[in-house]
C-alpha cells in the first residue's frame, strides 16, 4: 500500500505541474464560452453554460475559411516542391562531388545564418522589380510567396538530404544504371523512396515554420483574400478595440488546425524536431 | 557515378536559381542599400552616403537603447529556456508513468507561432493579472520585458526539452549502472556524468536558444508592441520601423546588415566555445 502511494504521488505532481504549465490555455479556452459579465466576476472559473456567440463572431471577423484555406494551400504547395527539389538537388550534390558541387552546397549551409531581416527589405525591392519586368505578380500573390518559401526552404532541405544521402551505399544506384535504368527513373523508384525519413522530419519542420510565419506574410500579403491564419489574426486585434471574449475564441480557433496536426502526428512530429535541431 | 551535365543541370538549377533570387541577390543588394539614403520612393533617387549610416547607427538612442535590451533579454531567455528544458528532461526520463503524458503537453507551446502565443499570453498579462489585482505588465517597462522572457521561456523549453531527451538516451546504460555500482548518488551522477556527455546537446540547445531570442520579433509585435517611448522596441522590431515605418530605407538596412553580424559572430564564438567542451564518449 505505501509502495504503491509512493509511486502515484510523484506522478500526480508532475501530471498537475503540466496541466498548470497549460494554464494560459485553460484560460482562453474557459473565457471563451463565456459573457462579459461571466468572464470578470471570475476568470478562472469554468462557464457556467457554453455559448458560441463570439466563435461565430470571430470566424466572421477574422474571415478564417479563406485564411484557413490559403494557409493550407501555401503550405503544402510550398513544402511539396520544397521536398521534390531539395531531394534532387541534394542527390545530385552527393552523387556528382565536384567543385561546383562543394561551393553550391557551402553555400546554402553558411547562408542558413543570414537573419530574414537582413534580407526582407530588398526583396521585396527585388520582387518588385521582377513583377514589373516579366509580368507574373510576385507581390501579395500566394504563388510568389511560395516562391519565395522554396527558396528560403533550400538550405535546410538541402542540407538534411545531404547528410542521410552521404550515408546510402551508392551500389544499389550503379547496378540499376548498369541494368538500363534512367536518372529520372532511377531517382523516383529507387533513391527517394529511401529517403523517407529525412523526408517526414523536413515536412514536419517546414510546416511548424510556414504555418506559423509571420513577418514575410505580412509584408508581401496585402489583399484580405490573400490572407493567412497569423496574418488575419494579427489584423483581428489591430483593427478591433478588444473585446477580450471575441479574441479569445478567435485564439481558441486559430490552435485548433495545430492540435488537429499535433494529434495526428505526434510520433513524427517528436522525432521530426529532434532530428531537425540536432542536424542543424 | 558519372551523371550526363543536362541531368545534372535538370535537377539542381530549379532550386538553386529559386535559393539565388530570393536569398543571394537580396543579401547584396542589401549591402548596396546600407550605403545610400533613400526614402523607399521609386520615383525618388536614393544618394550615395557612404559609411554615415553605419556611424549614425552609434548615436540612435532609440536602436542602442533596444539593442541592449534585446541583449539582457536573450542573454536571461536563453538560461531559463536550458534550465527549465533540462528540467523537464530530465524529469520525463526518470520513467514515470506519464512521461509520456508530460512530454506532449510540455511540447505543445512550442507548436503554437509565436504570434498567436503572443496574443493568449497578453490576455494573461493584462485580463487575468488586472481581475486578480496584480496590475496590468504589460504597460510597464521592466515587467513588459519579463512578460516577454515568461512567454519565450513557455515557447523553447519544451522544444529544447526534446533535444535533451535525446541526448539523455544516447547516455549508454553500463555508464549508469557502473556509477550506481560505485555508489554514486542522484546528484553526483547529474554532475559527474549525465552533464559532461550531455554536452553536445548542450551545444545544440544554447545555439537554438541563442538564435531564436535574439531575433525574437512575433512575440514582440503581438505580446507588447513597441510600447509607449519605445519601452519594450526589440532588435528586430526596430530595423523593422525603421524601414516600413519611418522610411528610412537606407540607414534601416544599415541596421540590417549589422544585426546579420552579430548574430553570425555570437553564433560562431558560441559554437567554438561550446565545442571544445565536448568530451568524447
Amino acid at each position: 500500500m505505501a509502495k504503491s502511494v509512493k509511486k502515484i504521488i510523484p506522478n500526480v505532481l508532475v501530471a498537475l505541474m503540466c496541466l498548470l504549465y497549460l494554464f494560459p490555455i485553460y484560460l482562453i479556452l474557459t473565457n471563451s464560452f463565456k459573457s462579459r459579465a461571466e468572464m470578470y466576476k471570475n476568470m478562472v472559473a469554468l462557464p457556467e453554460k457554453f455559448s458560441l456567440k463570439y466563435y461565430l463572431s470571430a470566424v466572421s471577423k477574422m474571415n478564417f475559411t479563406t485564411s484557413l484555406i490559403n494557409s493550407i494551400v501555401i503550405t503544402i504547395v510550398s513544402i511539396t516542391i520544397i521536398v521534390v527539389l531539395s531531394a534532387m538537388t541534394a542527390w545530385m550534390f552527393v552523387r556528382s562531388a565536384n567543385k561546383l558541387s562543394i561551393a553550391l552546397f557551402s553555400i546554402l549551409v553558411a547562408t542558413m545564418l543570414i537573419p530574414f531581416q537582413t534580407i526582407m527589405m530588398p526583396l521585396m525591392q527585388e520582387m518588385n522589380w521582377i513583377g514589373k519586368a516579366t509580368g507574373l505578380q510576385m507581390t501579395d500573390s500566394i504563388g510568389g510567396l511560395i516562391f519565395m518559401y522554396i527558396g528560403f526552404g533550400a538550405g535546410m532541405g538541402v542540407f538534411l538530404y545531404h547528410g542521410f544521402i552521404s550515408s546510402i551505399p551508392v551500389s544499389l544506384e550503379e547496378a540499376a544504371i548498369i541494368d538500363g535504368c534512367s536518372v529520372w527513373t532511377l531517382f523516383w523508384k529507387i533513391v527517394f523512396p529511401i529517403l523517407k525519413p529525412t523526408t517526414m522530419t523536413l515536412i514536419i519542420l517546414d510546416v511548424i515554420w510556414i504555418w506559423n510565419d509571420y513577418l514575410l506574410p505580412s509584408l508581401t500579403l496585402k489583399s484580405t483574400a490573400n490572407r493567412t491564419i497569423p496574418i488575419s489574426t494579427a489584423k483581428f486585434f489591430g483593427q478591433y478595440t478588444i473585446s477580450w471574449n471575441e479574441a479569445m475564441a478567435a485564439l481558441v480557433i486559430t490552435i485548433i488546425p495545430v492540435a488537429i496536426f499535433y494529434l495526428a502526428a505526434q510520433k513524427y512530429i517528436v522525432k521530426g524536431v529532434a532530428a531537425g535541431a540536432v542536424k542543424g | 557515378m558519372k551523371i550526363k551535365k543536362r541531368w545534372y543541370a535538370l535537377f539542381t538549377a530549379p532550386l538553386m536559381i529559386t535559393f539565388f533570387v530570393v536569398v543571394i541577390i537580396p543579401f547584396f543588394i542589401g549591402i548596396g542599400y546600407s550605403f545610400v539614403e533613400w526614402d523607399g520612393f521609386a520615383k525618388h533617387a536614393a544618394t550615395f552616403v557612404g559609411m554615415s549610416n553605419y556611424k549614425a547607427v552609434f548615436g540612435d538612442k532609440q536602436f542602442i537603447n533596444a539593442a541592449v535590451r534585446t541583449t539582457i533579454f536573450t542573454v536571461i531567455s536563453v538560461i531559463t529556456v536550458n534550465v527549465l528544458g533540462l528540467f523537464f528532461a530530465l524529469l520525463v526520463t526518470t520513467g514515470l508513468k506519464v512521461r509520456n503524458f508530460a512530454r506532449t503537453m510540455l511540447f505543445l507551446p512550442y507548436l503554437i507561432g509565436g504570434l498567436i502565443l503572443g496574443y493568449i499570453w497578453k490576455s494573461v498579462f493584462s485580463e487575468f493579472f488586472l481581475s486578480v489585482g496584480f496590475g496590468n505588465w504589460l504597460t510597464d517597462p521592466t515587467k513588459s520585458i519579463i512578460a516577454m522572457i515568461v512567454v519565450t521561456t513557455w515557447q523553447l523549453a519544451g522544444y529544447v526539452m526534446i533535444v535533451y531527451i535525446t541526448g539523455i538516451m544516447a547516455i549508454p546504460d553500463d555508464v549508469m549502472e557502473a556509477a550506481a555500482i560505485d555508489g554514486a548518488n542522484y546528484f553526483q551522477t547529474l554532475f559527474s556524468i549525465k552533464f559532461p556527455l550531455l554536452m553536445p546537446s548542450f551545444t545544440i540547445c544554447l545555439f537554438l536558444a541563442l538564435s531564436n531570442c535574439f531575433k525574437i520579433y512575433d512575440v514582440n509585435v503581438s505580446l507588447t508592441g513597441e510600447g509607449a517611448n519605445f519601452q519594450s522596441e526589440m532588435f528586430s522590431l526596430n530595423i523593422y520601423n525603421e524601414i516600413f515605418s519611418l522610411s528610412n530605407f537606407g540607414y534601416g538596412q544599415a541596421k540590417a546588415i549589422i544585426f546579420f553580424l552579430i548574430i553570425a559572430i555570437v553564433t560562431f564564438v558560441q559554437v567554438s566555445i561550446t565545442k571544445k567542451r565536448e568530451v568524447a564518449m
